[in-house]
């Protein structure tokens, strides 16, 4: 089985400015996003996970071009995303959209759910009219929702409703590719599981590629294929989502996996988490090396000294490459 | 055991302009010394209400309209919280029960330092001069898990990072040595990591100080771990209460089963589709006198609609509000099984 990368990103980098004094002069940089390079293959789901403040939202944002990339590049479906004018941008952005996190949000108030869900498809000049009606109507089908609700408002909706609006409209331009950042998070239990479910179910109808944005990891080994793990704007680790959470190579996954509460006590009971010391430290400076090493229970001089190189492990011939940052990964094999 | 806390068919409404919000509609459970429970519910089901119900903390345009409030302490003395005054009520709260609320960012006030938040109580409660409370501060600093506690002591709390923050607010809340602490979405806004920190802190906590716990939580896979017993919440009312391994194991109530079968499994090889509930909780504008989840549940039949079910043992430590909890019950035992298989 070949796979094709629909996305190519090598060395990405996000940089934000921090200024200072009178003359506003740049006095360093938070470093969000620091040389990340992967593939995100046709028809895949990759979750992106790590926790507030490692750069995964600043990933997704900076892969739809949202953000200008400090360096770097972005090949989408042989196209470099970074090098692009805008009026290039705007043709490619129909076919890659975004669904956000805060369905409260991100929702325009003034504007009807047919409004918002049609919009793009005059932004992109694709349909008006009658035309463009009958395609809101359909895409709020493909939601499940009634296409009578299109004459509403946002507010007269609950946080599950508005979040199918949200897909549903990320949807109307029918891009190949969504950024689906912490979608679930902020709705109950009860009803992420409805969200998942139908963006599972449009994934397979519509033959979407997603890049799956989340700090919950139960709930990104459930939809995702592969799983990529951030750790202060690095990749530390990035593998088939089995692998990755049955065999972690890098010891920042091993903690952040082991830290999951299991919902069964029994289970629960002999569930040994890794403690990890204090907290991540700044992104506008990182420590030397391995960026983990100060809170890695393996770290060693070299951690200290010199920074891991992302590699490809020696797999099993049928999985697919297991990617990790760290001197030490050999001896988790 | 001895009992420390009991309440008994607490209501608790609010009178907005919409009409009456019907938030915590008769609940009842108690506490031993020591215990720990955990009141589960989603966003709306009451939870938090039904707390700051007990300490009279609830805001305008709500109101307790009814029920008991027991707790087993010197201050109590054997009365009703409800029919407290305010300065009554304040010599508990803070004293003999302490609470933490969910979000870090907002609880601590942010012009004062931590070190003098902390000795407020210690000077307010336990009478302790300035420099003994300083001293207890700086244990309770250091009880929490702050590194340098005399260096930090003056810090303000933009200067600590979130799990800090969520620290010293729980150090706060300890600080009196309470016989109970109310503990609301402690980590629901803290990463996985920092997560696992504080609930090996507040188990630690436990087992050493002898306090009891009430943790709301809408987290299933949190509680597995950490509390002795648990209540489940719909809607205003407690549907379900078990031990906490009878809960995950024999669960009662359809809405339990939902949310349980609604939850990935961070160790699940198979990749099993979730089932959501279907639909939302209803609108507590209205009185509703039949079951509160009858539609959006399974198992609903005709009874459901007609009349509500009251909590009724189904085992012993296990009641369920349901009238086909024993359908429940074995229906899940054969999901069990065949993943056995």
């Amino acid at each position: 089985m070949t796979k094709q990368p629909l996305l190519r990103i090598t060395n990405l980098k996000k940089h934000f400015p921090i200024r200072s004094g009178v003359l506003r002069r740049q006095v360093g940089a938070v470093q969000a996003v620091d040389g990340l390079t992967f593939d995100i293959y046709q028809g895949e789901t990759l979750g992106l996970v790590g926790e507030s403040g490692c750069g995964k939202s600043t990933t997704g944002r900076t892969l739809l071009r949202l953000l200008e990339p400090t360096a770097g590049s972005i090949l989408f479906k042989g196209d470099d995303l970074s090098k692009m004018s805008k009026g290039g941008l705007r043709k490619i952005r129909r076919d890659m959209q975004m669904i956000f996190q805060d369905p409260y949000a991100s929702l325009n108030p003034r504007m009807t759910v047919g409004e918002i869900v049609g919009e793009p498809l005059g932004i992109h000049n694709i349909s008006r009219g009658v035309e463009r009606e009958q395609r809101v109507d359909e895409l709020l089908n493909m939601v499940g929702m009634n296409s009578y609700f299109a004459g509403r408002y946002p507010h007269e909706f609950s946080g599950g409703q508005r979040q199918r609006i949200g897909i549903a409209r990320a949807l109307a331009t029918n891009p190949s590719f969504l950024v689906a950042d912490e979608p679930v998070s902020a709705l109950d239990v009860s009803i992420q599981a409805q969200v998942v479910n139908l963006l599972d179910d449009l994934k397979q109808e519509l033959g979407l590629t997603y890049l799956f944005i989340a700090h919950d990891l139960s709930m990104v080994r459930y939809i995702s294929d592969r799983v990529a793990v951030m750790y202060l704007g690095r990749m530390v680790e990035l593998a088939d989502r089995d692998t990755l959470f049955e065999r972690p190579l890098h010891p920042y996954t091993q903690a952040l996996l082991s830290a999951i509460p299991i919902p069964d006590p029994v289970r629960e009971a002999q569930r040994q988490p890794i403690e990890l010391k204090g907290e991540p430290p700044s992104p506008a400076n990182p420590p030397s090396g391995c960026r983990f090493h100060p809170r890695c229970a393996y770290a060693t001089q070299l951690c200290k000294d010199e920074d891991p190189v992302w590699r490809e492990m020696g797999g099993k011939a049928s999985a697919s490459p297991h990617w990790v940052a760290c001197h030490h990964a050999e001896r988790f094999q | 055991m001895t009992r420390l806390l009991e309440i008994n068919n607490l209501v608790t409404r609010f009178y907005t302009p919409d009409g009456v919000v019907h938030a915590v509609n008769g609940i009842s459970y108690s506490l031993d010394k020591g215990e720990s429970l955990a009141l589960v519910g989603e966003s709306g089901s009451g939870k938090t209400v039904s707390a700051l119900s007990l300490l009279g903390l609830v805001p305008p345009p709500g109101v307790v309209e009814s029920g008991e409030v027991w707790l087993n302490s010197p201050q109590a003395n054997g009365r009703n919280l409800l029919e407290m005054s305010e300065a009554e009520l304040r010599q508990i709260r803070g004293k003999e029960i302490g609470m933490v609320f969910q979000d870090p960012m907002t609880a601590l006030n942010p012009v004062r330092s931590v070190g003098s938040q902390l000795m407020e109580g210690l000077k307010l409660h336990l009478g302790l001069n300035g420099r003994s409370a300083h001293s207890r501060a700086l244990e309770l600093l250091e009880l929490v898990g702050i590194p340098d506690p005399h260096k930090r002591l003056h810090d303000y709390p933009h200067q600590f990072s979130g799990g800090q923050r969520q620290r010293i607010i729980i150090a706060i809340a300890l600080s009196c040595n309470p016989l109970l602490l109310i503990a609301d979405e402690p980590t629901t806004a803290l990463d996985v990591t920092i997560q696992a920190q504080i609930i090996n802190l507040v188990k630690r906590l436990k087992a050493d100080l002898g306090m009891a716990i009430l943790w709301i939580t809408h987290d299933l896979g949190v509680v597995a771990g950490l509390v002795d017993k648990v209540a489940v919440m719909y809607a205003g009312h407690i549907v379900e209460t078990a031990d906490v391994r009878n809960l995950y194991a024999q669960t009662g109530h359809p809405y339990t089963l939902g949310l349980l079968e609604s939850l990935p499994l961070v160790d699940a090889r198979e990749r099993k589709r979730l089932v959501p509930i279907p639909g939302r909780p209803p609108n507590l504008l209205k009185e509703i006198t039949h079951c509160p989840f009858a539609e959006r549940c399974r198992y609903a039949v005709e009874r459901c609609w007609q009349e509500r079910p009251l909590l009724q043992p189904i085992s012993p430590h296990h009641t369920a509000a349901c009238w086909r909890s024993d359908d429940v019950h074995s229906g899940l035992r054969l999901t069990e099984n065949s993943l056995a298989k």
